[in-house]
């Protein structure tokens, strides 16, 4: 098979790497990259741990062409902290017990970073469409939705701070 | 078309563990060389906190800090023996062999610890920060992990200990068939309150309440987000989850994500949760554990609340809209039952 140089941006440090042809965002980050935070779930696009951000909006990396993200950005799960230091909505993931076996954590919180990124204080309705997309099958939603908003909440003190 | 309020109720005995074999679980401690704790288990954490809550029973029972422990429940072919985490087991019967395993090494520890001190172990005490010390003179002190290197670097004792939980075999009476398959019951009750569309036959949980009584809840926020996960459980079981429709065959039917569904987050319900503690003679500090009970109540419930809001009594699960639409018309219409 014909393997391509792609070059791109991976959670802010440029990459290069040779893809097979027709292989998937995920396969790339994950066997390539090395970067096995966004996890494998159903392969076919309908459970979103597999999410991650392709210029700060939501993809689901199993159904995603490698090739089609040459020149653009990454960002997965490891680099929302910035070394020990948590990202926010990591924290809040964390006091809000938001996770149990943590395999859509993942995917979880990428789609909640895509929705803080582009609407700061959004409402209950708002989150729940935002993780919609993303499958959980141990908490029952809640404590995702509450860390979420508190997340935004801690966001929006440190931006008036 | 009109929405149906209803509400329902049910409450439900649940069995800790069971007996087929006398439902064994071990557990093996040691101390590292670094004087802190290993606790070896067999037993799976799939997230429901089997390794949080069972690292500090061991930490309890040693008398150390909690950050000086640490569960392994990589391996179960090199584990001690575990039946399994079902039937809401793993609190109480692992944690029972972790409470002996942990006793043994605390005594050893103990020893050890008087040994350097030239003291009776008897008169000494831990004081749950990392210090052993004598009764009374706190003064008298040496660090649990320094005494733990003491046992294994000088005086050459190994600082472990073994534990097992099995419940004693109830014979079967042969005349009645009557025997004792459990040690402990946990209960629970809930009140769950649904609206039900007579156009659509589709059925919404608007609200939860919920009491538990489950021993003593040793780790009351694991506790919780097992109940608000497992009600989730049970509203999928209760409404969701099946393979059917299937028309014409079986070809047909859900096979995936796309089709098997589960409620998502647009679809959960606000739930009230009330823990009662009685903590259970026989529990590991008196727990008994939530586990499978987190699901149960909540079927029963939205059946009864069903017939509540529109008078049709399902029998099968789970409660899909082509079955109530069907129920409604056999009846010749929605019979709200409604007396609340």
């Amino acid at each position: 098979m014909a393997r391509t140089p792609i070059e791109f941006r991976h959670n802010g440090r440029d990459q290069a790497i040779f893809v097979e042809e027709g292989s998937n965002l995920l396969d790339v980050l994950r066997r390539g990259v090395g970067d096995f935070a966004p996890k494998y779930g159903c392969g076919q696009g309908t459970c979103g741990c597999c999410t991650v951000l392709v210029d700060g909006e939501p993809h689901l990396s199993c159904l995603t062409l490698a090739e089609t993200v040459a020149g653009r950005s990454i960002e997965t799960t490891s680099g929302l902290g910035k070394g020990v230091e948590l990202h926010p909505l990591q924290q809040a993931f964390m006091d809000n017990f938001a996770a149990q076996c943590g395999y859509c954590t993942p995917g979880m919180l990428m789609a909640a970073k895509s929705l803080l990124d582009h609407n700061p204080s959004p409402s209950r309705q708002e989150v729940v469409e935002a993780i919609a997309g993303n499958i959980c099958r141990c908490t029952g939603y809640e404590p995702i939705i509450a860390a979420v908003l508190d997340a935004s909440s801690r966001m929006s003190g440190r931006r008036s701070a | 078309m009109t929405l149906h309020p209803g509400r329902g109720f049910a409450a439900i005995n649940y069995p800790i563990g069971m007996n087929l074999g006398g439902d064994p679980s071990q557990a093996l401690v040691h101390s590292n060389p670094d004087g802190k704790f290993t606790v070896a288990l067999s037993s799976i954490d799939l997230g429901q906190g089997m390794k949080s809550v069972t690292r500090q029973i061991a930490a309890e029972t040693l008398g150390v800090p909690v950050e000086d422990v640490y569960v392994d429940t990589a391996d179960s072919d090199t584990g001690p023996h575990c039946m399994g985490s079902f039937a809401s087991r793993g609190t109480h019967r692992v944690g029972n062999a972790v409470i002996q395993a942990a006793k043994e090494a605390r005594a050893v520890m103990m020893e050890a610890a008087a040994e350097e001190l030239e003291v009776n172990p008897d008169d000494l005490v831990t004081d749950g920060k990392g210090n052993i010390h004598v009764k009374g003179a706190p003064s008298r002190s040496i660090g649990t992990g320094t005494a733990c290197a003491a046992a294994q670097f000088k005086q050459g004792k190994t600082v472990s200990g073994r534990g097992i939980f099995l419940v004693p075999l109830s014979p079967v009476d042969p005349e009645t068939g009557e025997m004792t398959p459990v040690t402990c019951f946990a209960h629970a009750a809930m009140v769950v309150d649904i609206e039900v569309d007579d156009e659509t036959g589709e059925v919404s949980v608007t609200q939860m309440n919920s009491a538990y009584e489950l021993g003593r809840a040793l780790n009351p926020k694991l506790v919780e987000q097992q109940l608000v996960g497992g009600a989730w459980m049970g509203m999928s079981h209760a409404l969701w989850e099946t393979t059917e429709p299937y028309y014409p065959d079986r070809s047909h039917g859900p096979i995936d994500f796309n089709d098997y569904l589960m409620p998502g987050p647009g679809d959960i319900a606000p739930h009230h949760i009330s823990i009662l503690e009685r903590p259970a003679p026989d529990g590991p500090f008196g727990g008994k554990g939530p586990g499978e009970m987190c699901a149960n109540p909540v079927l029963p419930a939205v059946a009864n609340a069903v017939f509540n809001a529109v008078g049709v009594r399902i029998t099968d699960l789970p409660i899909t809209p082509e079955k109530v639409l069907r129920g409604i018309r056999a009846n010749g219409g929605a019979k709200p039952q409604r007396r609340w």
